[in-house]
């Protein structure tokens, strides 16, 4: 007669507690819904969707079907994928010399001083607050052959001219150089903020043991931002394989002298015939090459948590 | 879509954390200045010398960042015989400030730009609520499967936004299960904005440093999950609120590569993808293109002056470390 009421008593409460569960962790996914749906979307099932289309015929004329490895077939054989990747291989390399190695000079440089600390930070930073389309097409009147500035200044100093974004030889070099105006200043910024966790100690002790500023530079600075200095390098690979807008605006999609990996995946899907699977196949080549570098630079930073 | 994996954004003022010494300010640190490579007695000594090369690197660094963008608004003011002059004025001889208001009516400026406030704007408050709506359950609801749905969206980082161009576009076309086209609709620009894993793990983290006492005591006196998370995590949040919505609405205004292909009709345009195909038909004067890109440029400098310090600081003390 007492043990009854018990038992119900305990069951009811097991069964409140699962029911208060259930409706904790359903309001919860009604919290996340709309986040899942858009993940779902935009991420997970373009990525599986990029690598089935990579093995489709798929052009908006008839319904998407199989053709195997034709695609890739395709892609190897014609030759401005080997020029797209020359292009973009030649692109990333300068950048790292410019966009990457100039940037650290000048963090460190800047640290030095004790005025205007605020004003070139600013400076530095601003072209990379412009719309990025803004910038090139500026530089596009800059680079004009006929009375651009570039050539303007080059004539009043007295050096040869130069055709820039229209020769073969200077338009990739072109190409970087406006890169790196417009995104040096986000390298230089976070340069800055790690030199500023360097201990003073270690340069003061560097200098009672007589060291030299490149000694010191050499034996102190650099291995102090070792660590940063990698994940930058991984960042500025994967941004700079994925150029876009400085062909596409300065030079246009169709000039082999400065195709890209993603001015060609373009081009395949968005203006020669909508070849898609074409495309496809490009996009997943390269996300092969940089899923690799952003799976390191992710490690890295993860563990260095 | 942005195109560079984004910095980490450091958790300024979280609750519980001392706010203290999150920016070292050089100028504003009292006492003794942080020792760098060239020490504060080298610097003395060499007085001159460091004049020369602050003096030098002032003007050069002036001159390559800064003259630019004095050239792109003043060239849009001299006259189009001015603007292409074989030797260019420094100082604009002829003064035309009409050009603005030309182009701002002419190349519908007017239109494409209020289109991008408004897919910057909408995106921004799309973006927030769904990204808050995920945090806010991975962190305080502890939902089953939460690791494993924020390790996908994890994930997601390390695809490079553009290597999805092409499924991503063909997603947009047919949305599958509802079959819907959003083509040139604000929404293909919206939605996909919304799925930033970069955003939700900085709102996530953020989060989890706001007291489960705090909730609790506010769910003894009532309040419900949607109550306790508009009447006491938003609030103490507005901080990393600030710093996300920056980060998207400079992400969105700044964009290219996506709305091109995905806003192909003209009147949907945004300002920068209008720019680039007025750029490319002659009938717009350069001084005009020039006025265009000074528009263009002038909410995101606005946006720089007014929040540089979270900006800077954003990428700087937080860096890359996390």
């Amino acid at each position: 007669m007492s043990a009854l009421p018990t038992v119900t008593r305990a069951r009811e409460a097991r069964a409140g507690l699962l029911r208060r569960k259930l409706s904790d962790n359903l309001l919860a996914y009604a919290f996340m819904a709309a986040g899942l749906a858009c993940f779902a979307l935009f991420s997970w099932y373009p990525l599986v969707k990029g690598v089935i289309l990579s093995f489709q015929q798929d052009n908006f004329v008839v319904p998407p079907y199989w053709v195997g490895l034709d695609n890739y077939r395709a892609l190897f054989a014609d030759p401005l994928f080997y020029t797209a990747w020359k292009n973009t291989l030649f692109f990333t390399a300068l950048a790292l010399v410019f966009g990457y190695v100039l940037p650290f000079f000048i963090a460190v440089l800047l640290n030095e001083f004790r005025h205007f600390s605020g004003y070139f930070r600013v400076l530095v930073y601003l072209p990379v607050m412009l719309p990025p389309i803004v910038s090139v097409l500026l530089w596009r009147y800059f680079y004009d052959p006929g009375n651009g500035l570039f050539n303007s200044i080059l004539r009043g100093v007295g050096l040869p001219e130069s055709q820039w974004t229209q020769s073969s030889d200077t338009a990739m070099i072109s190409l970087v150089l406006i890169s790196t105006w417009a995104n040096l200043g986000g390298a230089t910024l976070i340069y800055l903020a790690a030199l500023q966790n360097i201990p003073g100690e270690l340069y003061e002790a560097a200098e009672l043991d007589g060291a030299s500023i490149w000694q010191r530079l050499r034996h102190v600075t650099f291995p102090q931002m070792r660590f940063i200095m990698l994940v930058l390098l991984l960042l500025q690979i994967v941004a700079t394989m994925q150029v876009f807008i400085e062909p596409y605006a300065l030079t246009g999609t169709s000039n082999p002298d400065t195709v890209t990996v993603l001015v060609l995946v373009y081009r395949y899907a968005f203006t020669v015939n909508n070849d898609f699977g074409l495309a496809a196949a490009m996009s997943v080549l390269l996300f092969v090459v940089l899923g690799a570098f952003s799976a390191i630079y992710l490690r890295l930073t993860r563990s260095a948590d | 879509m942005t195109l560079t994996a984004p910095p980490k954004v450091p958790v300024d003022g979280a609750p519980g954390v001392p706010v203290a010494s999150k920016r070292r300010s050089r100028t504003a640190a009292s006492g003794p200045a942080s020792r760098t490579l060239v020490s504060v007695v080298d610097l003395r000594r060499h007085r001159t010398l460091y004049f020369v090369v602050l003096g030098l690197t002032l003007l050069v660094f002036t001159l390559v960042f800064l003259f630019p963008l004095y050239w792109m608004v003043s060239g849009a003011v001299k006259s189009p015989a001015e603007f292409a002059r074989s030797t260019p004025t420094l100082i604009p001889e002829s003064f035309h400030p009409g050009t603005y208001v030309t182009a701002w009516n002419n190349m519908q400026i007017a239109k494409y730009f209020t289109n991008t406030v408004f897919y910057a704007f909408g995106g921004w408050i799309i973006s927030l609520l769904v990204d808050v709506g995920v945090a806010y359950a991975l962190s305080k609801l502890k939902p089953i499967f939460g690791k494993i749905v924020l390790g996908g969206m994890l994930a997601s980082l390390m695809l490079p936004p553009t290597a999805l161009l092409v499924p991503a576009y063909l997603t947009v076309v047919d949305l599958p299960l509802v079959h819907l086209n959003l083509l040139n609709t604000p929404w293909a620009l919206w939605l996909p904005a919304a799925a930033n894993a970069f955003n939700v793990y900085v709102l996530k983290r953020f989060f989890d440093q706001i007291p489960n006492d705090l909730l609790d005591a506010a769910a003894i006196d009532g309040a419900g999950k949607l109550r306790q998370l508009w009447s006491i995590v938003l609030p103490l949040s507005r901080p990393v609120l600030g710093v996300v919505s920056i980060f998207i609405i400079v992400a969105l205004w700044k964009d290219f590569l996506w709305p091109l292909v995905v806003l192909q009709d003209p009147d949907h345009q945004t300002l920068s993808v209008a720019l680039a195909r007025l750029a490319n038909t002659s009938q717009v004067p350069p001084t005009e293109l020039m006025a265009g890109l000074a528009i263009a440029s002038l909410p995101m400098i606005v946006v720089f002056l007014i929040f540089q310090r979270s900006i800077i600081g954003g990428l700087g003390s937080g860096s890359l470390k996390g």
